[in-house]
């Protein structure tokens, strides 16, 4: 036989050219595009750029104190073990601590001299109390995954990294509950759930890198929201600690607790502004035994919300994602993959569909009838439904490919925006008609606008705005800023959906978030952090 | 020679190439029980290239397309996918699903030659291997069986002229032979030779109406008689995971204990 022993590799060579691992294929589905959609701009050069020269209004806060060999005395001396301090004070730490001074996409760079990675909470409490007492500023950070900048210091912020808080502590297989460290990472509690038939009601992109503290800390959304909803849900209790070093006990493994201020909401979401996440517990469902997708081609917009009211209906309780594309957006995946579409013609909408349920046999048939039910009543031109696993996954290459596209054919300015479903896509229709009547949109190289397409999760009301650009241009970053968010916040959109605020989206928070909130928003943060030190210049 | 070309193509249905399969309890064979089963790759290829061939209309009309499948009741599903990719028409052969991996080739074989004299199939193309038993024999078998030539690990196939000659370009070690043979054919097929299109709704709708005549191996004067005994199914060993160290002493002390230092 010519090429029995090399089987898998020459088939996997021959159909899909990029797959991904398949330790558990049913629900494995590793790269969204999600963790790649930044909200403004990715520039890769060599050398990442200052934080502080990006953004010249910065400046460092004055009452701030520097930090000094005796600080750094201190924190070795209270967290005992070489490997949890990265020393650049008082000794040339440049090339340890760069990785956790800029963000991965090369985006944000800060100054900070100081690593800590504490391994308890108690560790943790201390420090806190000694730099609130010494007014010494301190960034947060998980994985450093984040697509805003909130994870990375932007002076001589002391980084806090959760690494070393890396336990899992109990799992219950009969109510779900997982309770674990801040510090795990996201893949290795989802594997870990995987060995007990559950999953994590969490997955994005970044699930190799990210920790699930950070996650919870600034609300990631990600691939699963539709079916098992956002963190403010699925979280039961979490223990943080305040800046001046109280630990909140909230670690609560109960569904139902009313008793009080659901106080754990304040730190889901807030981005390391007013404590540090130590632990969670989190309610996590059964994994799917069975999952299926179908890709189609639609006609127009109305056609696709269509689609989606009768998927909501029919699929009900097995569906669990509903992935819009467009017609461009699948272009350019075609184009950069060589991949021919699964689908003859040409349609200027698509969507993915998929479901995940216990039987296979049952959910094969609501999803039978309710194609042949979309197909019969013309809602969708023509459709294909997966028919084995590689088929699965190269249809969601379709979907999470397209990041990748953008990024093979030059810049792209990116927004992840939050829009009542309505008019969902109205955003990018009016965004290309802006650009092209102002003369930017061409299809050769005198024209810096490449393409302007849309594609998102359409199950959330989430949609990403990409504009693909051959050079960055100012006139084109004026021409879109802030007429874009002026645009979300006409329709009570969100201008950030799921990437957070950070540093990118602080100064427009006024367009999401009207001023009494943003007043009450300074007081919690007045309440919790009066010296200011937790995760500074961000956030609001 | 006939007029058009009479196509079968046998399928089966085996668990999902990108699932790893997990030997049972008993060291006997596979688990199967709630492990995701597709079309076996190799025949999804023998499914295209008949359909491709009918779609290049060309010189060689083809007038029919077979797909057959022996095996339990969920056979079904995996012959709806063939003739939601293009076949016309299925036979299902039950057989009922046993842990020791089911009919040999030899029976399969059999069987076929059966199927293909009561049909006046002139062209067979089967995937040179089904991906679970990996036995890559039927093909030859049923070549042998029916004294008719074949062409084995097709990456291109072509009908030359209307008095049925066929050129099939063969895969071996390091290289191709380019082969010529007159109707009836036996050709198994290889990865390179197309890639398979996806199952569209409107074709999984039709398949849905097309004919599927439900059959036995008796039907065929076939019995399904064991040669072989499986003893024992054992899994590879297990590679070795690797450790965290907490520090650079940490490393050097490991390092030490492992005698490298």
């Amino acid at each position: 036989m010519s090429s029995t022993r090399h089987f898998s590799i020459a088939l996997r060579r021959a159909r899909i050219p990029r797959p991904r691992c398949a330790i558990t294929p049913i629900t494995v589905r590793v790269p969204s595009a999600r963790a790649f959609s930044v909200s403004s701009t990715v520039q890769a050069t060599k050398e990442i750029k200052y934080t502080t020269n990006a953004y010249p209004d910065l400046h460092r806060n004055p009452t701030f104190a520097e930090i000094t060999a005796q600080d750094v005395t201190f924190f070795k001396e209270l967290l005992g073990s070489q490997s949890a301090v990265i020393d650049g004070v008082t000794t040339d730490a440049t090339d340890d601590i760069e990785p956790f001074n800029s963000d991965w996409m090369r985006k944000y760079r800060g100054h900070t001299k100081l690593v800590l990675k504490p391994q308890s909470t108690a560790e943790l409490s201390k420090v806190l109390q000694y730099c609130n007492e010494r007014k010494l500023a301190v960034v947060p950070q998980g994985g450093n995954t984040g697509l805003v900048g909130g994870g990375v210091p932007v002076f001589d912020e002391i980084v806090i990294n959760t690494a070393r808080l890396n336990k899992i502590h109990s799992f219950d297989d009969a109510s779900g509950v997982l309770v674990a460290d801040a510090g795990v990472i996201l893949e290795v509690a989802d594997q870990y759930l995987a060995e007990r038939n559950h999953l994590f009601p969490l997955d994005l992109g970044a699930k190799g890198s990210c920790h699930i503290g950070g996650n919870v800390s600034t609300n990631a959304g990600g691939l699963r929201l539709l079916r098992y909803g956002s963190l403010h849900g699925s979280v039961l209790g979490l223990e943080a600690v305040l800046p001046d070093g109280t630990v909140v006990d909230s670690l609560s493994t109960l569904r139902k607790n009313n008793t009080g201020y659901d106080l754990k909401q304040l730190f889901i979401g807030s981005e390391g502004t007013i404590g540090i996440i130590t632990k969670i517990a989190i309610q996590c469902p059964s994994r799917p035994k069975a999952v299926n997708v179908a890709y189609f081609g639609l006609e127009s917009y109305d056609q696709v919300r269509a689609a989606f009211k009768e998927a909501k209906g029919q699929l009900s309780e097995i569906l669990s994602a509903f992935e819009l594309m467009d017609g461009r957006s699948q272009k350019l995946v075609s184009e950069s993959t060589g991949n021919k579409c699964p689908l003859e013609g040409e349609y200027p909408f698509y969507c993915l569909v998929e479901t995940s349920g216990s039987n296979a046999e049952h959910d094969m048939e609501k999803l039978e009838t309710f194609l042949e039910h979309i197909m019969g009543e013309g809602i969708v031109a023509d459709g294909v439904l997966a028919q084995d696993e590689t088929q699965f996954q190269s249809i969601w290459r379709w979907r999470e490919g397209i990041t990748e596209a953008l990024s093979h054919l030059g810049g792209t300015y990116k927004y992840d925006v939050s829009i009542p479903l309505p008019e969902l896509y109205q955003l990018v229709e009016d965004c290309k008609a802006r650009l092209t009547k102002m003369g930017f949109v061409g299809d050769d190289d005198s024209f810096p606008v490449r393409a302007v397409v849309g594609y998102g999760h359409m199950g959330d009301s989430n949609l990403h705005l990409n504009i693909a650009v051959r050079q960055y241009n100012k006139e084109v970053e004026k021409a879109i800023e802030p007429w874009v968010y002026e645009w979300i916040q006409k329709r009570n959109g969100s201008i950030s959906a799921e990437h957070g605020l950070g540093l990118a989206k602080k100064e427009f928070i006024g367009y999401s978030q009207n001023d009494t909130m943003v007043k009450l928003m300074k007081q919690l943060k007045g309440l919790y952090d009066p010296n200011g030190i937790m995760n500074p210049y961000k956030y609001i | 020679m006939a007029s058009g070309l009479r196509i079968l193509v046998p399928v089966k249905r085996v668990i999902d190439y990108a699932i790893k399969p997990r030997i049972n309890k008993a060291q006997t064979g596979v688990e199967i029980a709630g492990v995701k089963h597709s079309l076996n790759p190799f025949d999804e290829l023998s499914i295209e290239e008949a359909v491709r061939l009918r779609e290049r209309k060309g010189p060689l009309k083809v007038d029919n397309i077979l797909a057959l499948s022996a095996g339990g009741a969920k056979c079904a599903d995996t012959l709806r996918t063939a003739m939601a990719m293009g076949a016309d028409r299925a036979f299902h052969i039950d057989v009922p699903d046993s842990a020791d991996g089911g009919l040999e080739p030899l029976t399969v074989a059999k069987m076929l030659k059966e199927v293909v004299k009561k049909e006046d199939i002139n062209l067979v193309f089967l995937g040179k291997q089904a991906i679970d038993g990996d036995q890559g024999q039927t093909g030859q078998m049923l070549a042998g069986l029916l004294g008719w030539p074949q062409a084995t690990q097709a990456s291109k196939v072509e009908i030359k002229d209307e008095s049925g000659t066929v050129e099939v370009v063969h895969e071996v070690d390091g290289g191709v032979e380019t082969l010529r043979a007159k109707l009836p054919l036996i050709i198994t097929t290889d990865l390179r030779l197309n890639e398979p299109r996806y199952a569209s709704l409107p074709n999984i709708m039709k398949a849905k109406k097309k004919p599927l005549q439900k059959m036995t191996l008796a039907d065929f004067g076939v019995e399904d008689k064991k040669r072989l005994k499986t003893l024992k199914v054992t899994e590879p060993p297990a590679r070795q995971g690797g450790g965290k160290v907490e520090d650079v002493d940490g490393l050097i002390g490991k390092l030490k204990e492992l005698g490298a230092l």
